[in-house]
């Protein structure tokens, strides 16, 4: 079973929770498809095993050929491409790599060359194996690594995959093959506002979801009054807890060091599957 | 010779576009005749890229000089590549920005951002 984790802001515990799923499942796979800020790895730190770089394909003229028809550059729906001075510009970080370009080029003056956006790693952490995917510096767009990465899944094993924050394109690629959704909203009204995004997003796409809401302290919590009023399944209230807090931010899983925490999110899992 | 500058409607008089990428407008005035042309930035509504489309679409129109607030690295590349020159905009009117220009009173834009590039700007 494959189980997506994500959440409308950042820092409402995704990373947490999925990390924390993994390491209760009997045996996982942890996949981090934040590529623009994977953190997952600071606290399953999996001993490496593999690393791979994640390509893409970009057009490159041979201007001995090209006629200057611009076919190309008014194809490009993205406007990677424009026509200076008798000299075709391709602009590598804004195409995405569909190779209509190439195909329609009546010169045959394109041809794809290969890029590196990033990698993706993979490695061993206990009973939790790790992917982690890695967008380099400067890079548009993760959706490539993000596709690398759910590709190497397989249908049999538990799978956790720890979305980006937000509810855009690489959101939507992370939990397009998953079988289950989980959201995690925070106590407050902004977190309340970022869940319906979520919440959207997850039945736009028809997937069965549920709601863990985190740092939860006494009164008010408009995320739960959200889930009411929806008729939205909560599948676990986390405390808020100095303690968590504290064992997070020395990079510790806590369903490691914790038996509570290890019934908490053990329970989240039986509820789901 | 040909001055360019980003603007909202199709009048002299109102202010310079924030935006040059995606301006709906672009103002074409040649300094000799003084004929004015407007030209619909094709680029405003895409999906991504805008400046560098909008940028082909002033070299296109054999403008000179650029007169805006701001400009994205991309859009600047392919102004560049064209030996477009680039003028900081100052607060007021297209006409008066472009006085101002004549005038030698404008700056070359030198604080190109990176662009807002990803999902028409967000």
């Amino acid at each position: 079973m494959r189980i997506a984790v994500l959440s409308g802001k950042g820092g409402t515990g995704k990373t947490f929770v999925s990390v924390n799923l993994a390491c209760a499942a009997y045996k996982a796979v942890y996949v981090d498809c934040d590529v623009e800020e994977p953190n997952g790895h600071l606290f399953l730190k999996p001993c490496i095993t593999k690393k791979e770089q994640v390509k893409v394909k970009v057009p490159e003229v041979d201007m001995s050929k090209c006629t200057g028809c611009r076919i190309c550059v008014d194809f490009c729906k993205y406007n990677a491409l424009a026509y200076i001075n008798n000299k075709l510009m391709v602009f590598n970080e804004i195409c995405h790599s569909c190779n209509g370009c190439i195909y329609l080029c009546p010169e045959k003056a394109l041809k794809a060359k290969e890029r590196a956006i990033g990698e993706i790693e993979e490695g061993i952490s206990e009973n939790v194996t790790v992917f982690t995917g890695r967008l380099n510096t400067g890079e548009v767009s993760g959706i490539p690594i993000i596709k690398g990465l759910i590709e190497k899944l397989s249908d049999e094993d538990t799978v956790i995959i720890d979305c980006p924050p937000g509810s855009a394109c690489v959101v939507m690629e992370s939990i397009r093959k998953a079988d289950y959704c989980i959201l995690v909203a925070e106590p407050t009204l902004f977190g309340a506002h970022n869940l319906s995004m979520v919440y959207d997003l997850v039945k736009l796409f028809d997937k069965p979801f549920g709601v863990v809401l985190n740092k939860c302290m006494d009164g008010e919590n408009p995320s739960e009054q959200f889930c009411i009023e929806n008729k939205i399944n909560i599948l676990s209230k986390i405390p808020y807890d100095e303690e968590i807090g504290r064992l997070n931010s020395e990079g510790t899983i806590v369903v490691r060091a914790d038996e509570r925490y290890h019934q908490i999110f053990s329970k989240i899992l039986e509820v789901i599957s | 010779m040909k001055v360019s500058v980003p603007l909202e409607n199709k009048s002299l008089e109102s202010p310079v576009c924030q935006s040059f990428g995606r301006t709906p407008l672009f103002a074409l005035v040649d300094t000799e005749s003084c004929a004015v042309e407007y030209l619909d930035n094709s680029a405003a509504a895409s999906q991504g890229g805008a400046g560098i489309k909008a940028a082909q679409m002033i070299v296109d129109s054999s403008a000179k000089v650029v007169i805006t607030y701001r400009l994205g690295q991309n859009a600047a590349d392919v102004l560049n590549a064209a030996n477009i020159e680039v003028y900081k905009a100052q607060d007021g009117t297209v006409i008066e920005n472009i006085e101002k220009w004549k005038e030698g009173k404008l700056s070359l834009l030198d604080d190109i951002h990176p662009g807002f590039h990803n999902y028409g700007g967000m």
